[in-house]
């Protein structure tokens, strides 16, 4: 970019010269500064944040063909998220809606998020845990505040604890104070906060960070009060959030604004970057995105620029060297192998006949029994013969019986 | 007879004839006093801490002349403390336990790294082992290690029972490799792996372990991997760039990873390779120590803290965990009930089952029973009481029936019943206003009929 500028603005050879020179030196010298304070960040980011393990909890909330964008807004963040390093196994993907095989999907398996198709989003191994009908408010509350009943599979839970830094995404269609659930039922910005009480009274967060993209998304944030939450929206109140691009081949608009310019800064990003979140609250500026994207830090308890992306959108383990090791003197004892010896079984197996077609062909139809007549039936005889007999008076009674 | 066990020539000797003497009960420390001529303890040590609940203690150069038991004890009363906070409990080690209580601003910076390392105490914990082989087609790998687990990790676990249920599976994958390269460094003839990429290594694994579906309990995973053959000898450095003896690190509430290196010196691949299992349980016993809450900071200077023993887990220290995890389970129990009861104080209309009653004054009754065995110092009991009440209040706290999804905000009110009444009111209104008017016309009329 530098050299690109000092080429645009040479005049003579004299000045291009010097400028280039003085260009390339201040190049070289800026790196070898960042190196030292790299080490030095890096030997204090243990105790920086105090977080040992990630989760993400992404919610696409809305369904029908045309809002094809809520779920690739859902898949770019959780391609985004898998490709940082968090495990499928920590991460809970909501989806209402399956656009990669719909029947209206020009191109099915695929969730496009970019115009020509460049970035299939969908990938050969999402992970969908609460798919469809699913998707409910109140499986929304339980998986957050923890209340499952005990069938409920591993896969289905949020097992996070006291040092667990969650990424939460919300996606759909939205208002002031509420977002709309699969077109039948809202949260509202009340329940959210409580549920997030609700964590926090259980210590079942370290650091949340929450992101909506709905229209008018800032208001969702307005009313939470527990410590050590960021959240960010695309609009802010009174603003709607738009979408991003349509595409002529499969119909519909692909992705929201801000979504796309949040993908397309993750997509910089790399595990050990050290890039903070000062910059993610940059993206998307209003001549991108047409609405103001807000951000709330009161609550969070560290500075902003000292938190790491890959805080919550990735995964970096803390790692200690192990120095002490135990001198263990004791013979190994070899246990006997008390598995007993499965004798050979010497009957012939055969398959049962699953599906007895020839019989199936020739059978009779069963006999139904008789059963007297419905109560609809009933009911409308009674009136009939009401009706004939209220018109033609009862004295006719007598000469049918 | 103790007198010819502390005539013993060195401290671990003593120790150990002074433990078929007697047998000291559960959350108790015995201290004796040698004389300062004693040999027992090498020089420069004042405090042998042995394997089971036992210190020898040095006295100091004053106690030439007998004097009386007060004043004996009251020079002896800083070493005493001290040998009580390395073996039985700290402040610190109660700061810790309530560390979800105390304001992150009030503790050390090494207090946050060691409570952040060790897992929250829980009813149940699963262990797993893998070997890792990326390359199986140059290495054939045996390991025993079933009698490996049963050797040197399962005692553990069995004195360790009375804290929490473990269970222990096993696993070998293959062409599982690690997510990070290598890079050979010429003066070691050898290839590193920097101390900073190492928190790279673990994701790319992790997929592949297959965490256990069965139960929400946590899960502690030890990984061997044996470098593949073109990246043969793989040694972890740290950041001052020194080779790590154990080539092993951890990861705080995860688990731990060996690199363990072979000579595939053989002709014909694949090369049999039988795992020094001891050598292996030598590394990941002290990393499950760490992630179980076992090891404890740094002696002060003078003390000499003997082996664990054949258990890997010395007496003294199970009483501490002991100690700690009753204190957090009661705290943590207590925080339930009582955020629970701010629950339902706030949502007036929400419907509580009988069963949650049930859980909830039992959990109060484990509550007042654990905490008083800790006074009286039954730390088995306790411990037994503390976590039945942990059991309760969490099932009662995440029950599915205690879900309120009822919001109704004032003016939500307002805009759905006034539609409603409003026009129904407006007939009502109008009548009795018409009624008003009757009234009062009535003695009017009245008046006029009079006349």
């Amino acid at each position: 970019m530098g050299t690109a500028g000092v080429s645009a603005s040479c005049i003579n050879m004299a000045s291009c010269s010097s400028l280039k020179i003085l260009t390339l030196l201040s190049l070289f010298l800026s790196p070898t500064i960042v190196e030292t304070n790299n080490i030095e960040a890096k030997a204090g980011q243990f105790f920086s944040s105090g977080h040992t393990n990630n989760w993400a909890v992404l919610v696409c909330t809305s369904r029908f063909w045309f809002n094809y964008r809520h779920v690739a807004n859902t898949l770019s963040v959780y391609r985004s998220v898998k490709r940082l390093g968090i495990p499928d196994s920590h991460i809970v993907l909501m989806l209402a809606d399956d656009m990669a095989c719909n029947h209206r999907n020009p191109k099915p398996a695929t969730v496009f998020s970019h115009k020509n198709m460049e970035l299939n989003v969908y990938g050969d191994d999402v992970e969908v845990d609460y798919r469809g009908y699913e998707v409910t408010v109140e499986n929304f509350l339980r998986v957050l505040t923890g209340r499952l009943p005990p069938s409920t599979p591993r896969s289905k839970r949020l097992l996070s604890d006291d040092r667990s830094n969650i990424l939460i995404y919300l996606t759909g269609h939205g208002g002031n104070g509420f977002l709309k659930f699969q077109d039948s039922e809202e949260i509202s910005n009340v329940e959210l906060a409580d549920a997030f009480e609700q964590m926090w009274t259980k210590r079942r967060y370290n650091e949340l960070l929450f992101i909506i993209d709905t229209c008018q998304g800032a208001s969702m944030y307005e009313r939470f009060y527990s410590p050590n939450i960021m959240a960010l929206a695309s609009s802010q109140v009174g603003e709607d959030s738009l979408s991003h691009q349509p595409d002529l081949a499969i119909g519909v608009h692909l992705m929201d604004r801000y979504t796309f310019y949040l993908l397309e800064f993750l997509e910089d990003i790399h595990p050990s970057s050290t890039t903070n979140m000062k910059d993610l609250f940059k993206v998307c500026p209003k001549s991108q995105c047409v609405s103001t994207p807000g951000h709330r830090t009161d609550l969070f308890l560290r500075d902003p620029g000292s938190v790491l992306i890959t805080d919550f959108f990735g995964s970096v383990r803390k790692v200690e060297i192990t120095t002490d090791t135990i001198n263990l003197t004791a013979p190994m004892v070899h246990l006997e192998d008390t598995r007993p010896v499965r004798e050979l079984r010497t009957e012939i197996q055969t398959y049962m006949d699953q599906l007895p077609v020839a019989e199936i062909i020739h059978q009779k139809p069963k006999q139904k029994d008789w059963h007297p007549p419905d109560g609809f039936i009933l009911g409308l005889w009674t009136l009939i013969l009401l009706v004939f007999f209220k018109t033609y008076g009862i004295k006719h009674l007598k000469h049918i019986f | 007879m103790e007198e010819d066990a502390l005539n013993q020539s060195t401290a671990a000797e003593a120790d150990i004839s002074l433990h078929m003497l007697s047998e000291s009960p559960s959350g108790s420390v015995v201290i004796y006093v040698v004389p300062e001529s004693s040999t027992v303890l090498p020089e420069g040590v004042s405090v042998y801490v042995g394997q089971r609940r036992t210190a020898l203690l040095r006295a100091g150069g004053q106690m030439r002349v007998a004097v009386a038991l007060k004043e004996v004890l009251a020079s002896l009363e800083t070493w005493i403390k001290q040998v009580l906070q390395v073996m039985s409990f700290s402040h610190g080690d109660i700061t810790a336990a309530l560390s979800d209580r105390v304001r992150p601003g009030d503790r050390s910076r090494e207090g946050l790294a060691d409570s952040m390392r060790a897992f929250k105490s829980s009813p149940g914990y699963e262990i797993t082992f893998s070997l890792l082989n990326p390359d199986p087609t140059s290495h054939l790998l045996h390991w025993d290690v079933e009698a490996a687990i049963s050797s040197y990790i399962q005692p553990l676990l069995s004195k360790m029972a009375p804290v929490a249920n473990f269970s222990i599976d096993s696993q070998i994958l293959y062409y599982a490799v690690l997510g990070v390269n290598p890079r050979y460094d010429p003066t070691l003839n050898a290839y590193t792996l920097n101390a900073d990429s190492l928190s790279h290594v673990i994701n790319p694994v992790e997929a592949r372990l297959g965490s256990s579906a069965a139960s929400s309990n946590p899960v502690l995973n030890f990984l061997l991997y044996v470098p593949d053959s073109r990246h043969s000898p793989l040694h972890i450095t740290d950041h001052r760039r020194h080779t790590v003896p154990s080539n092993a690190f951890s990861s705080p509430r995860w688990g731990g990873i060996m690199v363990y290196n072979v000579n595939a010196s053989g002709t014909e691949l694949p090369v049999d390779v039988h795992i020094d299992m001891r050598r292996v349980m030598g590394v990941f016993l002290p990393q499950l120590r760490l992630m179980l809450g076992v090891q404890s900071a740094a002696p002060p200077p003078g003390f000499l803290i003997g082996p664990c023993g054949n258990a890997g887990l010395a007496d003294w220290e199970l009483d501490r965990l002991m100690w700690t995890r009753s204190v957090e389970n009661v705290a943590t129990a207590t925080t339930t009930i009582t955020s629970l009861a701010q629950l339902l104080d706030q949502i007036g209309n929400i419907v509580i089952n009988d069963n949650i009653a049930e859980q909830v004054s039992s959990a109060v009754a484990s509550l007042q029973l654990a905490v008083g065995q800790l006074e009286v110092g039954n730390l088995g009991l306790a411990m037994q009481y503390s976590k039945e009440a942990i059991l309760q209040s969490e099932r009662a706290f995440f029950d599915p029936s205690l879900l309120h999804l009822l919001y109704f905000p004032d003016d939500q009110k307002f805009a759905i019943y006034i539609p409603l009444f409003l026009p129904m009111c407006v007939p009502i209104l109008l009548s009795l206003l018409k009624m008003a008017s009757e009234v009062r016309q009535r003695p009017g009329q009245g008046q006029a009929k009079k006349d």
